[in-house]
C-alpha cells in the first residue's frame, strides 16, 4: 500500500524562520517507506525523511519538495534485557523510549536536551549531551542501522557492513536514505535521580577550570552563561555538574506539559536591556538554589520540555541558534564571541557553554570533537542578526572550529565544507533522491 | 479490572487508535489477540506490544467484511487466551461522500464497513461475551460524532456509523437487563488525526488518537453506555443537534 502525500504550508523547523511548502507522507509501516519514496521520485520530486522537528535551521525542511515524516513509524522491536539493547524503528521518540527502558533500568547512552526527539532523527544528527565527555555522542552507541535507499531499496548496516554507507548515516542529516530502524546499546541505571551540584562562576577562567576539575568525577556537566557579562564578568555563568544517585527508584518522566507557549511572543522581550534583566535574575534565582541536590533526570536533563512549543517566544519572525564547537586551544575563541555578543546585546537566556572529550563517533559530519561547543539563541533581527554571525563565523574559523548543522539555518557554503573536511566523501553516499534546503546551501 | 486480568479481542487492530489502546492494555499486562487484515504488519505490531509488556498477543489476519463466520472466528481469538473478558471494535472507513452521491458502489462501501460489518461483529461479540466473558467484560466500539446529525458533507459515513452507535446502544440495554454482566459502551470519536482523515485539513478541535484510547481504556472500565472523545464533542454535538432545521439548511458543514 502506498502511503498519500498531502500538502503542507506548516511545517517549521524549531528556529520557525523559514516558511515554506511540502508535501508530507507520515507511514505508519515500515512497508510504506520504498513507496513513498517511489512516489516522489514519480512526481519530479527530492524528498527529506523528518522526525519531530527539532532541528533548528533548515536541515529538515525541503521547500517544495517531499517530506517522510517518521514519527508515527515508532515501534519496539525487542530489547535484551540481559545486555540493554533496544531495536526500535526511526520515529520512536527519545520520550518514548524513556519511558519504556527507565522501569525497566536502562537508560539511553546519551541524550540532547530534550527528549522530544525521535531515534533516527538523533542518529541522523549524531546527538550529544551533558555526558559527551564520558560517552561521546550517540554514534558511539548506535549498533546497527535499517536504511531504504530509493536506489538500492532495503539495506541493513554496521561499523562491519557497509562501513561507508554506516558512517556517512551517523550524522549525515538523513541525506543517505531514509533510517527505518536502528539498534543502541542502553546503559544500565540503577536509579532515575541524579546528584546535581549548582555552582556558580565568576568568569570564564573558573568556568575551564571547573569544567576540567569535573571532567572525571562528572558524567553530566554542563554550563549555563550570562550573555549579557561582559569585562571582568565575562563568561560568568552557573555550573551544573551530576552524577547518577546510587538510589531513588527507577521512575519514568511523564510527558504532561506544565506550561505550554499558546502565541507567538515579542521580540521586545529580547532587547538588550531586558536581556540583562532576565539574565541576572536566572543568575540570582538559580544561586540561591541548593547547590547540592537530588533531583529527577527529567529536570536535569531536559529542563526546556517542561514548556510546550518554547521556541515561540521569540516571535513570528523566528529565532538561530548558533552553536560553534572549538579544539581544546580554543580557549580564547570562546572569550571573543562571548565578548562580541555582549558587545551586541545580543543573545538571549539560553546560552550553553560545554566541554566535550575526546571520544569519537563514526559519523563523516559528526559535528563533536574535543574542545569546547558555545550554544546561543538569538531572535531574528534580518539584517544585524546576521552581520553578528558573520563575525562570529571569522572567530570560529580562525580557530578551527565549525557549526552544528542541527542548529544552523545559514552558514556559508564554504565554511561547511572547509570545516567538515569529510564533506565531499560524504556526498558520494547520498540517496541520489534525498536532499534538504540546508544541504542545498550548503554543497554549492 | 486490572489491565493484567484482560483479555482483549482487538477487531481492526491496524488502526492507529486500535494500537495506541493496545500500547496501554500492554503495558498492563494485558492479553491480547488482534484482528487485521495484513499479516505482516499485524506481526510487527505484535512484537511492539510484547515488547511492551503484553502478557501474550495472538493475530489473525483476515478481512473483517467478510462475515460468513463471525462466531467461530471470535470463539478462535478468545481460545487463543483462554477466554476472552473484552472486545474493541476500531475499524472504519471515511470514504469519499461526493462519490458516494453519484457512485453507489463507494456508498455501498461505506456503509459495508462501517456497518453491515461492524455490526455483524459486534452481535457476535455480543453473545460470545454474554456466554463466556465472566465479571467485567465488556463491548467497546467506536463510533463517531458524525452519526448524530445527517450533514451534507459527511451523511453516507455518518449513517453508517450512526446505525453502529444504535446497535450497540441496544446492546447495552441488552446487556443490562442482566445486572453485574457484561457492559457495551460507544465511544463516538470527533476529529481525529489518523492516516483515514490525513487528506483534511486539521484545527484546534482534532484529537490525538492516543487522546481516544484513553477514553476507550477508561471505558473499559466504567462509564457509558455512550462517551464523547474527547469529552467536548457531547456539548458540540448537543449543539449541533438543537440548531433548528432553518437555520440548520443554511449552514455549511
Amino acid at each position: 500500500m502506498s502511503t498519500a502525500y498531502v500538502n503542507d504550508d506548516t511545517r517549521l523547523s524549531w528556529g520557525r524562520v523559514v516558511r515554506s511548502h511540502h508535501l508530507i507522507a507520515k507511514p505508519r509501516f515500515v512497508d510504506e517507506i520504498a513507496p513513498a519514496l517511489a512516489d516522489a521520485s514519480v512526481m519530479g520530486l527530492r524528498a527529506l525523511p523528518v522526525g519531530l522537528g527539532r532541528s533548528y535551521g533548515d536541515s529538515n525542511l525541503n521547500p517544495g519538495g517531499a517530506l517522510i515524516d517518521l514519527s508515527k513509524l515508532d515501534r519496539i522491536v525487542a530489547f535484551d534485557t540481559q545486555n540493554g539493547v533496544l531495536r526500535a524503528d526511526s520515529g520512536i521518540s527519545l520520550s518514548d523510549i524513556l519511558r519504556f527502558s527507565v522501569p525497566r533500568g536502562w537508560f539511553l547512552p546519551t541524550t540532547p536536551g530534550t527528549r522530544f526527539v525521535t531515534l533516527g532523527g538523533s542518529i541522523a544528527n549524531d546527538v550529544h549531551g551533558k555526558n559527551h565527555h564520558a560517552a561521546g555522542s550517540v554514534g558511539c552507541s548506535i549498533r546497527r542501522v535499517g536504511l531504504v535507499r530509493s536506489d538500492r531499496g532495503a539495506l541493513e548496516l554496521a561499523s562491519d557492513i557497509e562501513p561507508e554507507l554506516f558512517a556517512a548515516t551517523i550524522g549525515g542529516l538523513g541525506l543517505t536514505g531514509v533510517i527505518a530502524w536502528a539498534e543502541i546499546q542502553m546503559v544500565p541505571i540503577v536509579s532515575a535521580y541524579i546528584e546535581q551540584e549548582v555552582l556558580p562562576f565568576d568568569d570564564l577562567d573558573s568556568f575551564f577550570d571547573i569544567a576540567e576539575a569535573s571532567q572525571n568525577t562528572f558524567e553530566h556537566t554542563v554550563a549555563w552563561i550570562d550573555c549579557t557579562a561582559s569585562g571582568r564578568h565575562l563568561g560568568r555563568g552557573l555550573f551544573t555538574r551530576g552524577n547518577w544517585a546510587p538510589e531513588g527508584g527507577l521512575d519514568a518522566h511523564s510527558d504532561k506539559l506544565k506550561l505550554t507557549m499558546p502565541v507567538d511572543g515579542t521580540p521586545l522581550a529580547f532587547n538588550a536591556l531586558s536581556l540583562r534583566v532576565l539574565n541576572t535574575m536566572i543568575r540570582t534565582a538559580q544561586s540561591f538554589k541548593a547547590a547540592e541536590s537530588r533531583v529527577h533526570y527529567e529536570p536535569h536533563l531536559y529542563p526546556l520540555d517542561a514548556i510546550g512549543a518554547w521556541n515561540r517566544l521569540y516571535g513570528r519572525a523566528g529565532f538561530y541558534q548558533y552553536q560553534c564547537i572549538v579544539p581544546p586551544d580554543g580557549r580564547a575563541a570562546i572569550a571573543e564571541l562571548l565578548c562580541a555578543i555582549a558587545d551586541e546585546g545580543a543573545g538571549s537566556v539560553l546560552g550553553v557553554l560545554k566541554s566535550f572529550g575526546p571520544k569519537r563517533s563514526p559519523g563523516l559530519l559528526s559535528f563533536p570533537m574535543e574542545g569546547f561547543t558555545l550554544a546561543m539563541d538569538f531572535c531574528n533581527a534580518g539584517a544585524r542578526t546576521h552581520a553578528l554571525f558573520a563575525r562570529l563565523d571569522a572567530i570560529v574559523r580562525a580557530a578551527n572550529g565549525r557549526l552544528y548543522a542541527a542548529k544552523d539555518g545559514r552558514m556559508p557554503a564554504s565554511m561547511f565544507q572547509t570545516s567538515y573536511p569529510e564533506w565531499a566523501r560524504f556526498a558520494k553516499q547520498i540517496d541520489p533522491l534525498l536532499t534538504s534546503a540546508f544541504w542545498d546551501r550548503v554543497s554549492q | 479490572m486490572s489491565g493484567s486480568n484482560r483479555r482483549v479481542i482487538v477487531l481492526g487492530a491496524l488502526s492507529a487508535m486500535a494500537e495506541a489502546t493496545c500500547r496501554m492494555l500492554a503495558e498492563e499486562g494485558a492479553q491480547l489477540a488482534l484482528l487485521g487484515r495484513d499479516a505482516e504488519r499485524l506481526d510487527t505490531v505484535a512484537r511492539d506490544l510484547k515488547t511492551r509488556g503484553a502478557a501474550g498477543v495472538h493475530v489473525f489476519a483476515r478481512d473483517l467484511l467478510d462475515t460468513s463466520d463471525t462466531p467461530s472466528a471470535l470463539q478462535a481469538a478468545a481460545d487463543s487466551m483462554g477466554g476472552a473478558n473484552a472486545v474493541l471494535i476500531f475499524y472504519g472507513v471515511l470514504g469519499d461522500q461526493n462519490r458516494a452521491e453519484t457512485d453507489l458502489e463507494e456508498a455501498r462501501r461505506i456503509i459495508a464497513v462501517n456497518f453491515t460489518s461492524a455490526a455483524a461483529w459486534s452481535l457476535a461479540s455480543a453473545d460470545l461475551l454474554e456466554r463466556s466473558g465472566g465479571d467485567g467484560a465488556v463491548l467497546v466500539g467506536v463510533s463517531s460524532v458524525a452519526g448524530d446529525r445527517g450533514r451534507r458533507s459527511n451523511y453516507v459515513y455518518g449513517a453508517a456509523k450512526g446505525g453502529l452507535s444504535i446497535l450497540l446502544q441496544g446492546i447495552a440495554h441488552r446487556f443490562a437487563a442482566k445486572p453485574g454482566g457484561a457492559r457495551a459502551v460507544t465511544v463516538k470519536a470527533g476529529f481525529v488525526d489518523t492516516p483515514m482523515t490525513a487528506h483534511l485539513k486539521k484545527g484546534p478541535l482534532w484529537a490525538t488518537p492516543q487522546q481516544i484510547a484513553q477514553v476507550v481504556r477508561r471505558a473499559m472500565d466504567r462509564g457509558g453506555p455512550i462517551l464523547y472523545a474527547p469529552w467536548i464533542w457531547r456539548w458540540i454535538m448537543l449543539a449541533i443537534r438543537l440548531i433548528p432545521d432553518a437555520v440548520f439548511k443554511r449552514v455549511n458543514i
